[in-house]
C-alpha cells in the first residue's frame, strides 16, 4: 500500500489560481481608463490624410464628429460612391449640418459650449468643394473651432 | 467562538472578469484624434457694410491650389516641399524687403517689446482641389510657423518651444503669431 502513496504524492502540484482574477481586473481597469467607448459607426470610407504636424485632441466629450468620403462598399448599392457627409449614425446633407450642431451644443453644459470642436475627419481623396461647403455651414451656425483629422506620415 | 463562515468560491471571478474585459475591448476605442486645429473666420455681418479690409498688400502672400493641386505661392508657381521656405522667408523678412511684410514692435506682457511680423497668409482652393492636396499644404503652412516659434523660442529661452512652460508658450505665440486666414471660397479656376 506504501507503494501507492508514493506514487500519488509525486503529482506537480496545481498552481495557485487565487491571484489570476486580479490580475484580469487589472487589465479590465486599464482598459476602462485607456479607451473611450465607441460611439458611432462609420458608414464613410475615411482613409485619413498624412500631415506631421498634427496635435492632439484635447477634450474627446467636447468635440462633434463630421465624417466624410465615400460609403462603405456595403451601402454603395444604395447611395452610390459619391462623397457623402456622416452625422451621427446616417448620411446628412449639408443642410442638416445646422441642425447637428445645435442638438451637440444642446447637449453640453453652458460652461462647456464655447470650447466645442468640430472635427471633420474627410477621406483623403475627397474634393475641397464638399468641405468648403461644410466649413460655410459652420461658420453660419457659428461653431469656429475646427480640427481637421489627419496621421502621422509613416516613417521612413 | 462562532461558527466559521465557509469560504467563498472565487474560482470564477476570473471569468466574469474575463467576459468584462473582452465586453470592453470590443466595444471602446484606443485611437487619439489627431490633427490640425483650425479657427474658422467668424461670418461676416450681412447689415455691416463690406468695407474692404485694408491690409497692406504687401504684409499678404496668397498660396492657392487650384483643381489639379497645383500650388502658387505669392506670384509664382512651385512645388509643395519649396512653400516653407517661402513662408518662413515671408514671414521673417530677414533683409527687410520692401516687398515682404512690415514688422511692428509690440510689447508682449512678461517679455517686454518685440519685433512682431504682421504678415497674413491667405489659402484659397478651387472646389476640385483634392482635400490631400489641401491638408498637405496647411501642413507646410504650420510646419513653417512652427520652426520659426521653435528658432525665436531656441534664441530668447534656450530651449524649443515644445520644451517652454504655458507662459513662455504664450509669449512665444504672441511673438510668432499664425495668421492663416482661410478665405470665403472662390472659384480659382476662372480669372
Amino acid at each position: 500500500m506504501s507503494r501507492f502513496k508514493n506514487k500519488e504524492k509525486r503529482t506537480v502540484p496545481q498552481p495557485p489560481s487565487g491571484s489570476l482574477s486580479d490580475i484580469v481586473f487589472m487589465l479590465l481597469f486599464f482598459f476602462m481608463v485607456t479607451t473611450t467607448m465607441r460611439e458611432t459607426e462609420n458608414k464613410v470610407i475615411v482613409k485619413l490624410p498624412e500631415a506631421s504636424e498634427i496635435a492632439k485632441l484635447e477634450r474627446k466629450d467636447l468635440s462633434s464628429y463630421i465624417n466624410i468620403g465615400t460609403p462603405i462598399r456595403s451601402l454603395q448599392a444604395q447611395y452610390g460612391n459619391d462623397s457623402r457627409i456622416q452625422l451621427n449614425d446616417s448620411f446628412k446633407t449639408v443642410n442638416e449640418i445646422r441642425d447637428f450642431i445645435a442638438a451637440e451644443r444642446d447637449a453640453m453644459s453652458e460652461a462647456d459650449r464655447s470650447f466645442m470642436t468640430v472635427v471633420i475627419k474627410a477621406d483623403e481623396s475627397t474634393r475641397m468643394g464638399i468641405v468648403t461647403d461644410v466649413k460655410q455651414e459652420l461658420r453660419k451656425c457659428s461653431a469656429l473651432k475646427i480640427m481637421y483629422t489627419a496621421r502621422k506620415p509613416a516613417e521612413e | 467562538m462562532g461558527k466559521k463562515t465557509p469560504e467563498i468560491n472565487s474560482s470564477s471571478t476570473a471569468d466574469m472578469a474575463f467576459l468584462l474585459l473582452c465586453f470592453f475591448m470590443m466595444t471602446t476605442t484606443m485611437d487619439q484624434d489627431k490633427g490640425l486645429q483650425r479657427r474658422l473666420p467668424p461670418m461676416p455681418d450681412p447689415n455691416q457694410k463690406v468695407e474692404d479690409q485694408k491690409v497692406n498688400r504687401r504684409n499678404i502672400i496668397i498660396v492657392k491650389i487650384n483643381s489639379a493641386d497645383r500650388l502658387l505661392a505669392g506670384t509664382e508657381p512651385m512645388h509643395v516641399s519649396q512653400l516653407k521656405d517661402k513662408i518662413k522667408e515671408f514671414l521673417t523678412n530677414p533683409a527687410d524687403d520692401p516687398n515682404l511684410p512690415e514688422k511692428e514692435e509690440i510689447e508682449i506682457e512678461g517679455f517686454g517689446p518685440c519685433m512682431v511680423s504682421k504678415g497674413v497668409i491667405s489659402l484659397q482652393n478651387d472646389r476640385g482641389t483634392s482635400y490631400q492636396a489641401y491638408m498637405a499644404v496647411q501642413n507646410e503652412l504650420v510646419k513653417a510657423v512652427n520652426e520659426l516659434r521653435d528658432e525665436w523660442a531656441m534664441t530668447n529661452f534656450g530651449k524649443l518651444y515644445i520644451k517652454c512652460d504655458e507662459d513662455e508658450q504664450n509669449i512665444v505665440r504672441k511673438a510668432v503669431p499664425q495668421n492663416i486666414s482661410e478665405a470665403e471660397p472662390k472659384d480659382v479656376s476662372k480669372k
